[in-house]
């Protein structure tokens, strides 16, 4: 195969990656921007997502199609049922201590983890594709359901994209993010807005999740590396901004797909993270300058 | 403090080292390897809670600190055939020399991103010992060779692969450490550090240079796990990339969250029961990491000063 080719399916499959990032990362984008909270548990819920689309496509062996979407209602709608057990039980309790938060969600991060192991079992299992169709280029033959993944992802970005700058729900997220207090004297209840937002980007993550994971595989371990990456493209992006966490989503997840089918993926995931340690050291607010909330 | 209190304090810590020494000839041979381990550890909790109980700086990577000793020493010995103390000491100068370097970048940031940078700085360190597979050989790690099990010393044969020899080793290390970590936190660096801990602001505005000092404290922080590593690696005579995953960055916090955050004795304490938790429900279990997630939310909602902490706090004021 040329050049040309190889580039575009390496941009291809880069663009699956992004696409994935882009919803695990708006997830974590969104708990930090309106709570100020870093959920170190956010990859796990990552693993549930995809845990669960295992055991709901496992009712319908002859019928993945309707398992599929089963799970993608499904899947999400129960991680974000545990993620506002989470909220409620936990995270209020401590009234949202950023450093108390993040020693929680690292019990949470276990909890969630073992349980997955003790009920689900250590090994990778597959799931189904839910249709089998290949789009013939002039190169290659690609997966159909790949291509879909990006479309349904740019999909719910939208959606996401207009409940938050379009409708009352969004208005009254934002204005929690701006000024917590000033929106409880208006009347908004702050711990209904905390539980939500902690639900909806847990739901993210496993919908992005139960959307990989017929490309993938399951597994009880498979939350740390949406985790890091996740982490990587929010401080890019600048800490709480969605914009440039969409912007970094891409640029990461396309970068790291093509990186590495060209180099080694220790190498690239090396090189990177020390990169991004030092932009949220050096330039807090992120490369896209948004002014710093941290 | 006044002498009363300090004279306390110093019987109760000789008291502790007394006991840890007279355990050893009554302990069976499992639970004698296991209290080497746990001395080792608790070093290692020490450290990190130099940094954490007093400065109020939480780390999320000292794992690659701990590791820097192990590999530092381990490397040395086992590339360059040098003597176990001279490797011990090397180990010791590498967790130094990385402290103070990434303590001085880390520094800049405060708060949650500090955690965050101090995370993915090990992580950092985690992939390069991946990567140089060729020296370090990865996950699969290196066993130390047949020349790096004895030394001599002061005249004397020292032989590695006797379990006494080891569990008076690391006694000594740990006294060591703990002496060194009481005479850090009980003088005038001590208060500054908890200064910075309960208000930052207020302590530049005194006139102290904050920055300088959270870097001293890091360094001192980052050595001693440093040495933890060292001792680590040399006694056991294996040395492994699995010590630098993040498991071993929270570990440390794990222990010193129980036992208490800014008590000396605390990390000792915690890293006692959680080793025997999570060994007790090993047995059990393959999920037993689930012991500690459990602790470490339960710790958090309703018992955020660790034992020996609220102890301190309600009935023993004298506790350092």
């Amino acid at each position: 195969m040329d050049f040309g080719p190889y580039l575009f399916l390496a941009t291809l499959e880069g663009l699956v990656q992004a696409a994935v990032l882009c919803l695990t990362a708006l997830g974590l984008s969104l708990v930090f921007g309106v709570m100020r909270v870093v959920n170190v548990a956010h990859g796990e819920f990552y693993m549930l997502g995809a845990v669960l689309a295992w055991w709901i496509t496992g009712w319908f062996i002859n019928h993945p199609a309707v398992g599929f979407l089963l799970a993608l209602v499904l899947g999400p709608a129960l991680v974000g049922v545990i993620a506002w057990i989470c909220e409620r039980f936990i995270l209020r309790r401590i009234e949202y201590d950023p450093e108390a938060t993040i020693v929680a969600t690292i019990g949470i991060l276990y909890i969630l983890q073992q349980s997955a192991l003790l009920t689900f079992g250590p090994d990778a299992r597959p799931v189904d594709t839910p249709f089998y169709f290949r789009v013939e280029f002039p190169w290659f033959g690609y997966s159909g359901y790949k291509l879909l993944v990006i479309a349904a992802a740019a999909c719910l970005l939208s959606v996401a994209w207009f409940v938050i700058t379009r409708t009352r729900i969004g208005l009254i997220m934002r204005a929690t993010q701006f000024d917590r207090e000033t929106a409880q004297t208006f009347g908004i209840s702050v711990n209904k807005v905390y539980a939500l937002v902690f639900a909806a980007g847990a739901a993210f993550a496993a919908v992005a999740a139960v959307l990989i994971v017929p490309i993938q595989q399951a597994h009880y371990l498979m939350g740390g590396d949406p985790l890091l990456l996740s982490f990587i493209v929010v401080i890019i992006g600048g800490l709480g901004s969605l914009r440039g966490t969409l912007v970094a989503a891409l640029l990461i997840g396309l970068s790291d797909g093509i990186i590495s089918v060209f180099f080694s993926p220790t190498l690239a995931k090396m090189v990177s993270t020390l990169l991004v340690a030092l932009v949220l050291v050096f330039r807090p607010q992120g490369l896209f300058g948004v002014r710093n909330r941290l | 403090m006044n002498t009363d209190s300090m004279s306390k304090s110093i019987g109760l810590h000789a008291a502790v080292i007394l006991v840890l020494f007279l355990l050893q000839f009554v302990l069976p041979e499992y639970h004698h390897l296991s209290v080497t381990r746990i001395m080792l550890l608790a070093v290692f909790a020490m450290g990190f809670n130099l940094l954490f109980g007093y400065s109020g700086l939480l780390s999320l990577g000292h794992a690659m600190f701990f590791a820097s000793g192990m590999y530092g020493a381990g490397l040395a010995a086992y590339h360059l055939s040098w003597s176990v103390p001279v490797s011990f000491f090397f180990g010791i100068g590498c967790g130094f020399l990385l402290s103070l370097v990434l303590g001085a970048i880390a520094l800049r940031t405060t708060g949650v991103a500090f955690m965050i940078v101090t995370l993915m700085f090990s992580q950092v360190a985690y992939l390069v010992i991946v990567y140089f597979t060729t020296y370090t050989r990865g996950d699969e790690g290196l066993v130390m060779p047949e020349a790096a099990r004895s030394f001599g010393f002061l005249g004397r044969e020292f032989l590695l692969t006797d379990p006494m020899t080891r569990y008076n080793l690391a006694l000594i290390l740990l006294a060591l450490s703990m002496l060194i970590v009481i005479l850090l936190v009980r003088g005038r660096f001590g208060r500054s550090l908890v200064a910075i801990r309960e208000n930052e602001s207020r302590t530049r505005m005194l006139g102290f240079n904050t920055y300088a000092i959270k870097l001293k404290a890091l360094t001192a922080s980052g050595t001693i796990s440093a040495s933890a590593g060292a001792a680590y690696a040399l006694m056991f005579a294996y040395i492994g990339s699995s010590f630098a995953t993040i498991q071993y960055s929270i570990d440390p916090l794990l222990y010193t969250l129980l036992g208490g955050a800014g008590t000396v004795l605390g990390p000792v304490l915690g890293t006692f029961l959680m080793f025997y938790l999570i060994d007790i429900a090993s047995e059990y279990t393959t999920a037993y990491l689930l012991v500690a997630g459990i602790i470490l939310v339960l710790l958090v909602l309703f018992f955020p000063r660790g034992l020996l902490g609220t102890l301190k706090e309600k009935w023993i004021r004298w506790l350092p």
